[in-house]
């Protein structure tokens, strides 16, 4: 996957956990929880949605690394490229 | 034969707007089953049946506002000999044309029709875009699945138009919830008595064992730490049947506990719909109830008895944020249970001052049923099962 369809895979997930949100307004360093104001439950389903999504399983320890979209297309590239190799 | 009629969604409820029949004369129904839908202050609300037998009659028209008590449909009871079923619904009843609800005289589309371009939209945001000369498929639906829902037709009429129109109810509109809280929490302070005992816990045994439970878990099975806290709130107020149940002309305990769990909605707006038998689920059964019960509330699509059977709530501040929270009680409730967020504090363990990750909880009691030791065994036993969570 190129870092351009993981962004879309990821703005998709945070819209359908969000619906209020605008996926052209979310900003590169807008921080999931303390910005779009995710709560726990919001992050659970996002993760979920990735995990069902891209096969990527996020544990709990790697939340800090999807915070943010920036983080999140970079940590999902990673972790997608891993699984391959 | 049985009259079903508009339930009552709450004490401060006065009406419903009919949006959906789930079911046509002829069916056969069960207790329990969902039947209709209508939409009210809280959003769309999913009303269930309380008898087994065959639908006969659909009285109630799509779109008419109806007060609580309003006949919806008929239904014979088992045994009872069935009538030719009704295909149409008759003419609208008298409190129907007393609302001078414009829509009730609109055609009804038929049902799995798509006039409106192969767009999903509810039966009621349909006769509305009609009535209001609003293009279905020009709307982006906030309804379940992205289906249009009537907040979303009325959103898009002309300013004008909406305003020779108002005042009438919408789908899911944060001015008409906002005062369905108002009303609720008037009359909360208004009559019941409320007092407060706070206790602060340490909660590194519960972070704990969620932190290894959820480590070889896939997303789908991870629990929160709601789950944990809200399986203790149930196993307290198991304990403690003086603070579970409801006060209606003095209290009623409950022999179930259906736990209210109070649910933030983005861009504003609070619903406290219960997990109906919590007492009756374990940690995984509760997680997942919580789950499906917020992205329900959240889509506007919760059932009654949700909305009505809750014996006490809990209503906690999420991961950030302050520490603390006294609430105002859900009516017909005695007690609501306010969680803050965790906090990293200095804390005694051992005899040694360690940090640790701590909440506070306090409990909202009404003096008109209970005392303050009572509400305190309710805070020991809620700190007994959070400060051990694999008996949970």
């Amino acid at each position: 996957m190129t870092p351009n369809e993981i962004r879309t895979a990821f703005l998709e997930e945070l819209v359908t956990v969000a619906p209020d949100l605008d996926p052209m307004t979310v900003g590169e360093s807008d921080h999931i929880q303390d910005d779009l104001e995710l709560d726990s439950m919001d992050v659970l389903n996002l993760v979920t949605a990735l995990h069902d999504r891209l096969g990527v399983n996020i544990p709990e320890v790697d939340y800090p690394h999807i915070a943010t979209l920036g983080q999140a297309v970079e940590y999902l590239g990673q972790m997608i490229a891993r699984k391959q190799g | 034969m049985g009259v079903f009629r508009m339930p009552s969604l709450g004490s401060d409820m006065e009406s419903a707007t009919l949006d959906e029949w789930l079911v046509q004369p002829g069916d056969r129904v069960t207790r329990g089953d969902v039947i209709a839908v209508v939409e009210t202050q809280k959003g769309a609300i999913e009303i269930e049946v309380y008898e087994t037998g065959t639908v006969t009659e659909l009285t109630a028209q799509i779109g008419a506002e109806l007060p609580v008590g309003a006949p919806l449909a008929m239904i014979a009871v088992e045994g009872e000999e069935v009538p030719e079923p009704k295909a149409e619904p008759e003419q609208p009843a008298a409190v129907e044309a007393a609302a001078e609800q414009p829509v009730v005289e609109m055609p009804v589309a038929p049902a799995g029709g798509m006039p409106g371009g192969g767009v999903v939209a509810s039966p009621v945001a349909r006769v509305r875009a009609q009535a209001l000369g609003v293009d279905l498929a020009t709307l982006t639906g906030t309804g379940p699945g992205g289906a249009v829902v009537l907040a979303d037709v009325e959103g898009a009429a002309p300013a004008a138009e909406a305003q020779a129109k108002a005042p009438r109810r919408r789908g899911l509109d944060l001015n008409e919830m906002r005062k369905a809280i108002a009303n609720a929490m008037s009359r909360a302070n208004r009559e019941i008595p409320h007092f407060y005992l706070s206790q602060t816990v340490d909660i590194s045994p519960a972070t704990g064992f969620l932190a290894s439970y959820n480590a070889d878990r896939p997303p789908a099975e991870r629990l929160l730490l709601g789950a944990l806290l809200l399986r203790a709130a149930v196993g307290a107020a198991q304990a403690v049947p003086q603070l579970n149940g409801q006060y209606e002309d003095g209290f009623h305990p409950s022999k179930a506990v259906n736990i209210g769990v109070a649910v933030a909605l983005r861009g504003g707006g609070l619903v406290a719909p219960a997990l109906i038998d919590a007492d009756r689920m374990t940690v995984p059964q509760i997680m997942a109830g919580m789950r499906d019960l917020v992205s329900r509330a959240r889509a506007g699509r919760l059932r009654n008895s949700e909305m009505t059977q809750g014996t006490l709530t809990v209503s906690a501040l999420g991961e950030t944020g302050p520490e603390a929270m006294a609430g105002v009680i859900f009516p017909p409730q005695v007690a609501l249970l306010g969680i803050g967020a965790p906090q990293l504090r200095p804390w005694v363990v051992d005899a040694e001052v360690i940090p640790r990750q701590v909440i506070t909880v306090t409990l909202a009691a009404d003096h008109r049923v209970a005392d303050g030791r009572i509400a305190a065994k309710f805070m020991t036993v809620f700190e007994d099962l959070i400060s051990s969570p694999e008996r949970l």
